[in-house]
């Protein structure tokens, strides 16, 4: 369902994503795993289409990303790591408008609006501006967002950061039941080991832009010789703890703050 | 179709749900009426000119016009900040429809705030010479307000942060402004602002609404129409390009 193959992305000079391969089969569920800055939500960005790669291949269903980028476009649906709501609308028009753009048919777009933001227990606040919810809240309801459509493959870029472990159960639960009835691709990353541990079939561990190693969570416990996922983690990729870069958007924030 | 719509349904929420812009971006306008308008009514007339309120309202509104729409182009700046930009651009949509639906959104703002800066003109004593005009007059607004929304969003598509904004406020719409023949009569200028002026796209549209709301245009009315509307169809295709160029 996805093939990559020596995906490389540059930004000035600095190497984000080093030669990169590997592959993921139709309705498999696949963790992308690594520290900070390992380049996790640079491939992601380039596998939606948002980045064009310095070089490399890259087949989503069958086409490639950066030439047939609309009929990629068609068949995957995305959860940010960041956010990327419309603060000045409420939670129902956020999810209209992207029941809208995806095109889902307004009977089955009104239902399932319905039913995922009682799902995420944000029905009774849907009238409500996003701008007045606690970031858990604003989360829940990206990931509501994402699930409005049913894609080929869907991507979660830690979809449950910052969640309860009750929530963070409770949509995952309905991810593995999308992924068993309608045999969807999920591609995801998160910092919770167990998470990935529980739902993933096949892990791909990624550092400094490489992969450092592949399989499924007991091949990679086997190879490193541990007992769990979080310890095979740390023994692939090391116990450093990484900086990240700060984008500007802290900054945005601030200064818009200020400009009100 | 329907995508088209919503996005411009999202604009004109965004716009009336802040209440704030409305009114702030109607006080530059005033100060103008007062400062300018009254203030310089006295010696204009006695230069022979007539009622400098009558004069100037097109200019102010034309101003009105363009704040507001370069504002709206602008806007997906702060999209990208936010990351809502990111959620418009991953979608089975071609951006040529998402570009589409912006600036009509931003270019139907930006008309009716043209729209409350005539009536703000009208009660200040403005009066129109031709009622029959204003349709008229409401084409000229709605193609200054396009022809700016795609000013901004062809610069909004290049830039990656708010920081260049300023420098575009300083450099691009102040001098558009004041070169227009907004606030001066462009019979019997000096050859180099004469010249400048002809080549403001502003002008024409400053032209055009002198020309429909009190029957004295310098270019003519069909000649500002033209060149306006050329010059927002190329705008127009220059934004479009540019914003399906657009990488987050």
């Amino acid at each position: 369902m996805i093939e990559v193959s020596n995906l490389t992305k540059k930004f000035n000079g600095f190497t984000a994503v080093d030669d990169i391969s590997f592959t993921v089969g139709k309705g498999e569920i696949f963790a992308f795993l690594g520290p900070n800055g390992a380049g996790k939500t640079t491939t992601i960005k380039i596998l939606t289409t948002l980045l064009r790669p310095t070089s490399g291949k890259i087949i989503l269903n069958g086409k490639d990303v950066t030439k047939d980028k609309y009929q990629v476009r068609c068949s995957f649906g995305i959860v940010f790591q960041d956010p990327s709501l419309d603060d000045e609308l409420t939670a129902y028009e956020n999810m209209e408008f992207h029941g809208v753009i995806y095109h889902v048919p307004k009977k089955i777009r009104r239902e399932r609006i319905e039913q995922l933001l009682k799902f995420v227990e944000l029905w009774d606040r849907k009238d409500d501006l996003v701008k007045k919810f606690s970031g858990g809240m604003k989360r829940r309801l990206e990931v509501a967002r994402g699930l409005i459509h049913h894609p080929k493959i869907l991507f979660l870029d830690e979809p449950t950061l910052g969640l309860d472990p009750q929530t963070r159960n409770h949509i995952w639960n309905y991810i593995k039941d999308l992924n068993k009835q309608e045999g969807m691709t999920i591609f995801f990353t998160t910092h919770y080991m167990e998470e990935a541990e529980k739902a993933a079939q096949k892990v791909a561990v990624i550092d400094h832009g490489k992969i450092v190693a592949r399989g499924t969570p007991s091949e990679l416990k086997q190879q490193t010789n541990t007992a769990s996922l979080e310890d095979a983690f740390l023994a692939l990729t090391g116990t450093t703890i990484r900086e990240e870069e700060s984008n500007h958007i802290d900054h945005m924030r601030a200064h818009r703050r200020f400009m009100r | 179709m329907q995508t088209i719509y919503i996005l411009w349904l999202r604009q004109l929420k965004r716009y009336f749900r802040s209440k704030a812009r409305i009114i702030g971006s109607l006080g530059q306008p005033i100060l103008f009426f007062f400062s300018l308008g009254f203030g310089m009514n006295p010696i204009y007339q006695k230069a022979g000119g007539g009622n400098y309120i009558q004069f100037l309202a097109p200019g102010i509104i034309a101003m009105g016009i363009i704040f507001t729409a370069l504002f709206s182009g602008i806007e997906i700046i702060w999209d990208r900040q936010f990351g809502f930009l990111k959620e418009t651009l991953v979608a089975p949509t071609s951006r040529l429809k998402i570009m589409i639906g912006r600036t009509l959104g931003g270019a139907t703002v930006a008309s009716f705030q043209g729209i409350m800066v005539l009536a703000l003109s009208f009660l200040l004593g403005f009066r129109f010479q031709n009622v029959l005009l204003l349709p008229v007059a409401l084409i000229f607004i709605f193609l200054i307000a396009l022809l700016f929304t795609g000013i901004g969003t062809a610069i909004a598509s290049i830039l990656k942060d708010m920081q260049g904004f300023q420098l575009i406020m300083n450099f691009l719409v102040m001098p558009l402004f004041f070169l227009s023949g907004a606030l001066f009569p462009l019979e019997g200028l000096p050859k180099t602002l004469s010249i400048i002026a002809s080549l403001n796209p502003l002008s024409y549209g400053v032209d055009g609404l002198r020309g429909s709301l009190i029957n004295s245009a310098h270019f003519g009315m069909s000649t500002d129409l033209i060149i306006l509307s050329i010059l927002t169809g190329l705008i127009l295709v220059l934004g479009a390009y540019l914003f399906s160029k657009i990488e987050v």
